[in-house]
């Protein structure tokens, strides 16, 4: 026993000396004071035109893959403009300006002649490749068909195939068929004109066409799943190295013209992207000024958030930003008694969304409570709440609120409560530790729950996602979150609220909500060409899922993010889901 | 070491805080009430508790006693092996005029190994597994003589061929493991003869060997004696061994001494009840068949706490006839006869006349 | 003797050759057995290599493309026959041929294996060499000082120190060290920092000395008590009494006759502990953000990327296996007891 108490000393010692060491962490980076907290959620900050310098990003993960048609994360797909310019992209800027999308590649939006079935763009001309080839339309049909549709490339979305025309026989992609008109609902009439022919009207191709699979791809130059490792840049900068796991260091396109690229400012000189960095370590850089962003745009880690809150100066470096994700649970229409919507109204009151909250990291890493299922920044938000609740002091849902529960439970022919299942994903403890809150909170008004816990890979193909199973097992409620692929109330409810997204072998639509009324309304929708009437629709059908109470949303996802002084041109982007935006960033000397 | 602040002197004149009478010894080895002890968390082990004789050069010493009875602690006192910090060494050892207590661990350094040498008990553990034969007596040869290798070499398979070792130019570089038990005792020997060492210590030299390499090794160890003119101090508690080779014993028991005298006296006349025992306990090849050995009963005392008086008292058949004495008073080494020392409370004619009457009969 | 040597030599190859086989067999067998137990069917797997919500077209395509529509023995067939005689790839565009010994393709990049452990090994390699000859020198120094100075201050000191570092993870002291010696003192590059030494020798030995010391902190750690341990031991052996008593010298004792004894038994450890780190030292890479094997192996676990799996295990057994090798035969010369065969 002797020998422990010095060993503890030093064990204390050492981590005392960690804290301090670590907290005293460098001065952040630059020098100059920050910009305040949150101050790059709304607006673009520390404005620069200053060329030149580094600037270095780093993140714990890699790339799916650098290559813009075979790519599916937002970072990746915010990153990969530096070096590729799609049709159109999302403008550069801050708040809800950062979800439009803008013409880069192409001279203005689509022009669509017949409400939204044919969608055609025109080329800027000028555009030249670094090795001085011009880009060309046929370049973007290239890239379209080789990312769509063969089966090499398998990493990137599938939109293009999903909604344009397919020849008679079905075309296999440019490496299988190799006529040379390849798909032909993709025109190139001329080098600078392209048009896509879609099956059905879909009102936000333009969406479509911001994802970086539209940025082109000469044929010449294709080395199919190779093309990661010498990709073709037409952005103002080249790849000159990308080494999977290790690096990607950008360095100017000397055959970019600025005068073909009104939105790019190409600040740095030199980009360089360290990958699979430890997190903690990307931390510790970025507060010491090694670093400049971290590109993941989720957040830092645990361990970092005290350390940034509680010194005001490095909170004054930091934005918490939406992530364009909200976190709910799903309330299943076949499994008893939640087909009655008086029960489902019962649940959606005795949800202790406060509890949720804090068992997913409380509103700092969690989020902000949630009661639309559009979240806040995605087209169509409309601020509203069915189902209001009230806490009492020390947490807790108050009496009123346990009562408005008790008194749905009444309607629903169940005044004692019920019995069913809470399903969360087993390998996400956060989720669980929500599914036990949720527990508890329900537990009031006597609905009993046993929470169930399934694979996280197999969740929606095989669990949750599979009608049948959850008929059997009853699993009433169900625990999942969601982001959108475009930030738009079609891009974000289609896939968990149209009841034709109801598949027997596994979806998202979880509650299997199937309501005419909805389902003509995403018709609606994308049929409409116009903006704000489909945002208006968007709206309509978050009120009725929640009239239905078929969700219940919990929380909208944030982060806490650190940008340090010494970074200009800094905004949050709510198009590529709440993470800063990449195209203009720069670095103060 | 620690030991620079030790007086340099002591190797000649003898140090100076050396109690009065302790004038340099005129023998060749004499130790004055040496001991040994060792502080442990259980209490003071007093392995040697105040030993004295003398040897001279040409004699052997053979001392006897059970295990734990100090002969293997004293012999490595000697040689100066206890490591100071957890050995209490007190008393005096001189070699050949020099007081090796008080010397500083340097000098006594270099008296071992050249001035007084050990053969040890197991030549198969006392060898370095990874090292040649030849290699080890090789350094032991240059560790105290400049010479090139190839002369310590030379010397090695010399030495080799001395102690019997046939064709010593190849066996010189074979490895302990490839030598018989004999054969490694022989190069022990070997090693141990390789400066000439005026004092030879050898400590159970041929316990584990069988019966006729026994005697070979027992002739080899006279012979160069006389060849060398060495003092040995033969430690055993074989007593046919002693026997065999030594001109005086030393009957140890709880870390002293308690009969000392020539060969002839302590094996034909002995007088402690302790050495009775020793010699009843000896398998004897003339010893009929009938007659069974005579184990000593009870155990060997501890050293943290010896009994009180007579250390033997708790064994001794005849401790009731001291009137009581044996417990309570530790007997002093007394001389019963010119040179032949007993301790022991019984008289000295009671001594003779159990010896007389009991003893003898049965050995 | 050198055809003894020989014959054992060549005994060893085949057995670690046999070895190789069969960890690749149960690597094989873990990566295809385990998930199916747990319910996982290889339309799920396949769903990894495509992008978020696959259409069931795309999983297809992507199961054919891998294999992963065959049974497993014809998948483990297919890996050998590219080990022994290559295979092809399609890439789309162009089929690129992988000769032999071809150990596939990554299904995750599309990478041919090989190559990627040959770009990983040195980073590994610098990082593992380096700090074992660091924790060796210190920790058998510290563990001989201590076992010499046994129960003084210095001995106490060292152990509690060595206690601290065999229970402290690299994530702890990788960062509290990059925290103090690089963000704080600004003395040394921070993570991420590394680069091959062909490219720049003076930063790969800066960038490294952190990861050195950190990864030999926690093994000197070990080595200074299992030196101190056998030091103690070997310091109770008789052929040490033996050597004082030949009036040796101490020094001489210790580093001639105590040490070569102790180091023998750590010999052995030594190897399995390079071994194993030169298959990756997960953590320390991680940490210090070096592309080494390491990154790899885990990369390939996480991905379920089962070529890369499979590389990485083999060259982790391989280093094992040379390594072991290696250890046997210098037993051999430093222990004259021990014999080969």
């Amino acid at each position: 026993m002797k020998k422990i108490r010095p060993l503890a000393a030093v064990a204390v010692g050492l981590v005392a000396t960690s804290g301090l060491a670590a907290c005293g962490g460098g001065d952040s980076g630059g020098g100059t004071k920050g910009a305040g907290y949150n101050a790059a959620v709304d607006k673009v900050i520390n404005a620069s035109d200053t060329k030149g310098g580094e600037l270095r990003l780093a993140i714990s993960d890699d790339f799916d893959s650098p290559d813009p048609g075979n790519t599916y994360y937002a970072w990746s797909q915010n990153f990969v403009r530096l070096y590729g310019r799609g049709l159109l992209t999302f403008k550069p800027s801050a708040g809800p300006d950062s979800n439009q999308v803008i013409p880069d590649l192409a001279e203005g939006p689509g022009q669509t002649p017949d409400n939204g079935k044919t969608w055609t763009y025109k080329l800027r001309s000028g555009v030249k490749y670094d090795d001085g080839t011009p880009v060309t339309s046929k370049d973007v049909k290239y890239a379209v068909e080789r990312s769509n549709f063969s089966d090499e490339l398998q990493l990137g979305p599938k939109y293009f195939k999903a909604y344009l025309q397919d020849n008679s026989t079905p075309y296999k992609g440019p490496y299988k068929d190799k006529s040379p008109e390849g798909l032909k609902s993709i025109e190139t009439p001329d080098d600078n004109t392209i048009t896509f022919k879609l099956a059905k009207p879909f009102a936000e191709f333009d969406y479509l066409v911001a994802m970086a699979q539209s940025i082109p791809v000469p044929q010449a130059r294709d080395t199919g799943l190779k093309y990661e490792q010498k990709m073709a840049s037409s952005g103002p900068y080249k790849v000159d190295s990308y080494e999977r796991g290790k690096s990607m260091i950008l360095s100017r396109n000397p055959n970019w013209d600025k005068s073909t690229d009104p939105i790019r400012k190409a600040l740095p000189d030199k980009i360089t992207l360290q990958l699979k960095q430890s997190g903690d370590d990307i931390d510790n850089r970025l507060l010491a000024g090694s670093l400049d962003v971290d590109a993941a745009g989720v957040g830092v880690q645990a361990g970092t958030q005290g350390k940034l809150l509680t010194d005001q100066t490095k909170k004054a470096n930091t934005d918490n930003p939406l992530q364009g994700y909200l976190r709910f649970a799903s309330l299943n229409l076949h499994v008893k008694p939640l087909d009655n919507v008086h029960c489902r109204r019962a649940v959606q009151y005795a949800t202790d969304k406060v509890a949720m909250q804090s068992a997913y990291g409380g509103p700092l890493a969690g989020g902000d409570v949630a009661t639309t299922i559009l979240p806040p920044g995605i087209v169509g938000y409309q601020k509203f709440d069915k189902y209001p609740q009230t806490y009492k002091q020390g947490g807790g849902l108050d009496d009123k609120t346990l009562q408005a529960a008790k008194s749905e439970l009444q309607q629903c022919g169940q005044p004692n409560g019920f019995k069913t299942k809470i399903a969360g994903r087993s390998d996400r403890p956060k989720e669980i530790a929500m599914a036990q809150a949720m527990q508890q909170g329900l537990k009031q008004v006597g609905i009993q729950t046993d929470i169930v816990q399934y694979p996280a890979g197999d969740y929606f193909n095989k669990y949750v996602g599979a009608p049948e199973f959850v008929h059997k097992n009853g699993v009433g409620i169900m625990l999942m979150a969601w982001s959108a692929d475009w930030p738009t109330g079609y891009g974000f409810l289609s896939q968990i609220l149209d009841g034709r997204a109801i598949k027997p072998s596994g979806g998202n639509n979880l509650p299997e909500e199937d309501n005419p009324a909805i389902n003509k309304a995403f018709d609606d929708a994308i049929g409409n060409t116009d903006k704000d009437a489909r945002a208006k629709i968007y709206g309509q059908i978050d009120q009725m899922a929640m009239d239905d109470a078929v969700d219940i949303p919990i929380i909208y996802a944030k982060a806490l993010l650190y940008r340090p002084s010494n970074l200009a041109n800094v905004g949050i982007s709510q198009g590529y889901g709440g993470m800063y935006d990449y195209l203009n960033l720069g670095v103060k000397k | 070491m620690s030991d620079a602040k030790r007086p340099a002197e002591t190797l000649n004149g003898g140090p100076a805080e050396v109690a009065a009478g302790s004038a340099p010894s005129s023998a060749f080895l004499e130790l004055r009430d040496l001991k040994i002890h060792f502080p442990t968390d259980d209490g003071l082990v007093k392995s040697v508790d105040g030993l004295s004789f003398k040897l001279e050069r040409g004699k052997t010493l053979g001392i006897v006693g059970e295990s734990g009875s100090g002969k293997s602690v004293t012999s490595l006192g000697i040689l100066g092996l206890h490591n100071r910090r957890n050995a209490k060494v007190s008393g005096e050892i001189w070699l050949d005029g020099t007081e090796l207590v008080s010397a500083s661990e340097e000098q006594v350094r270099k008296l071992r190994g050249r001035n007084m040498a050990m053969i040890f008990q197991d030549p198969l553990s006392a060898m370095h597994p990874f090292y040649t034969v030849g290699a080890q007596i090789i350094e032991a040869y240059r560790v105290h003589h400049d010479v090139s290798k190839k002369v310590a070499r030379k010397h090695a398979i010399d030495m080799l061929g001395r102690v019997g070792i046939p064709k010593p130019d190849q066996r010189v570089d074979d490895y302990p493991h490839q030598f018989s038990g004999g054969m490694r005792q022989r190069a022990m020997i070997a090693m141990a003869l390789s400066c000439d060492p005026e004092l030879l210590i050898a400590d159970e030299p041929t316990t584990a060997l069988d019966v006729t390499v026994q005697a070979q090794i027992l002739d080899l160890i006279r012979d160069l004696q006389q060849e060398f003119n060495s003092a040995i101090i033969m430690i055993t508690h074989d007593l046919g061994v002693t026997a065999e080779l030594s001109d005086d014993v030393l009957v140890m028991y709880g870390g002293r001494c308690i009969e000392r005298g020539t060969a002839n006296e302590v094996f034909h006349e002995p007088e402690h009840p302790y050495t009775w025992g020793l010699l009843g306990s000896m398998p004897r090849l003339d010893r009929g068949r009938s007659e069974r050995l005579q184990p000593i009963p009870g155990s060997p005392p501890s050293l943290i706490n010896l009994p009180s008086g007579c250390a033997f008292n708790p064994r001794c058949p005849y401790a009731d006839q001291t009137g009581g004495l044996s417990t309570t008073e530790r007997p002093d080494l007394r001389e019963t006869a010119p040179g032949h020392m007993v301790a022991c409370h019984l008289g000295a004619d009671r001594r003779r006349e159990i010896f007389t009457d009991e003893i003898r009969p049965k050995l | 003797m050198p055809r003894i040597v020989f014959a054992y030599l060549i005994r060893r190859v085949i057995g670690a050759v046999l070895m190789l086989v069969i960890v690749s067999m149960v690597v094989f067998g873990i990566f295809f057995g385990i998930p199916k137990i747990a319910g996982q069917s290889n339309d799920q797997l396949a769903a990894s290599f495509v992008g978020k919500a696959p259409t069931a077209e795309a999983i297809a395509q992507t199961k054919h493309r891998l294999n992963l529509d065959k049974p497993i023995w014809v998948q483990y067939g297919k890996w050998v026959k590219g080990v022994v005689i290559g295979q092809d790839f399609n890439n789309g565009p162009s089929v690129e041929h992988c000769s032999s010994p071809c150990f596939g393709y990554s299904f995750k990049n599309n990478q041919a294996v090989l190559p990627q452990l040959e770009d990983r090994a040195p980073a590994t390699l610098s990082l593992a060499a380096g700090a074992a000859v660091i924790w060796l020198i210190s920790g058998v120094s510290v563990g001989v000082l201590s076992a010499l100075k046994r129960g003084s201050v210095w001995d106490r000191a060292a152990m509690i120190v060595a206690l601290g570092g065999v229970s402290l993870p690299i994530y702890f002291t990788g960062l509290l060290a990059l925290a103090i010696f690089s963000y704080k003192l600004d003395l040394l590059p921070g993570g991420g920092s590394y680069v091959p030494f062909s490219q720049n020798p003076g930063t790969w030995f800066q960038s490294l000395i952190l990861p050195w010391i950190t990864l030999a902190f926690l093994y000197a750690a070990t080595y200074a008590r299992l030196t101190r341990a056998g030091m103690l031991e070997t310091l109770g052996e008789d052929y040490i009494r033996t050597a004082r008593a030949k009036g040796l010298p101490e020094r001489t004792v210790i580093t001639k006759h105590a040490l070569r004894s102790t180091l023998t038994p750590i010999l052995t450890i030594f190897g399995m502990d390079l071994g194993l780190l030169l298959g990756g030292a997960v953590l320390t890479e991680h940490t210090f953000g070096i592309a080494g094997l390491g990154q790899l192996s885990i990369d390939g676990i996480t991905g379920n990327d089962l070529p890369v799996v499979l590389g990485v295990t083999l060259v982790a057994a391989l280093f094992i296996v040379v390594a072991n090798l290696i250890v046997d035969l210098l037993y051999a010369v430093i222990d004259p007891r021990v014999r080969l065969g």
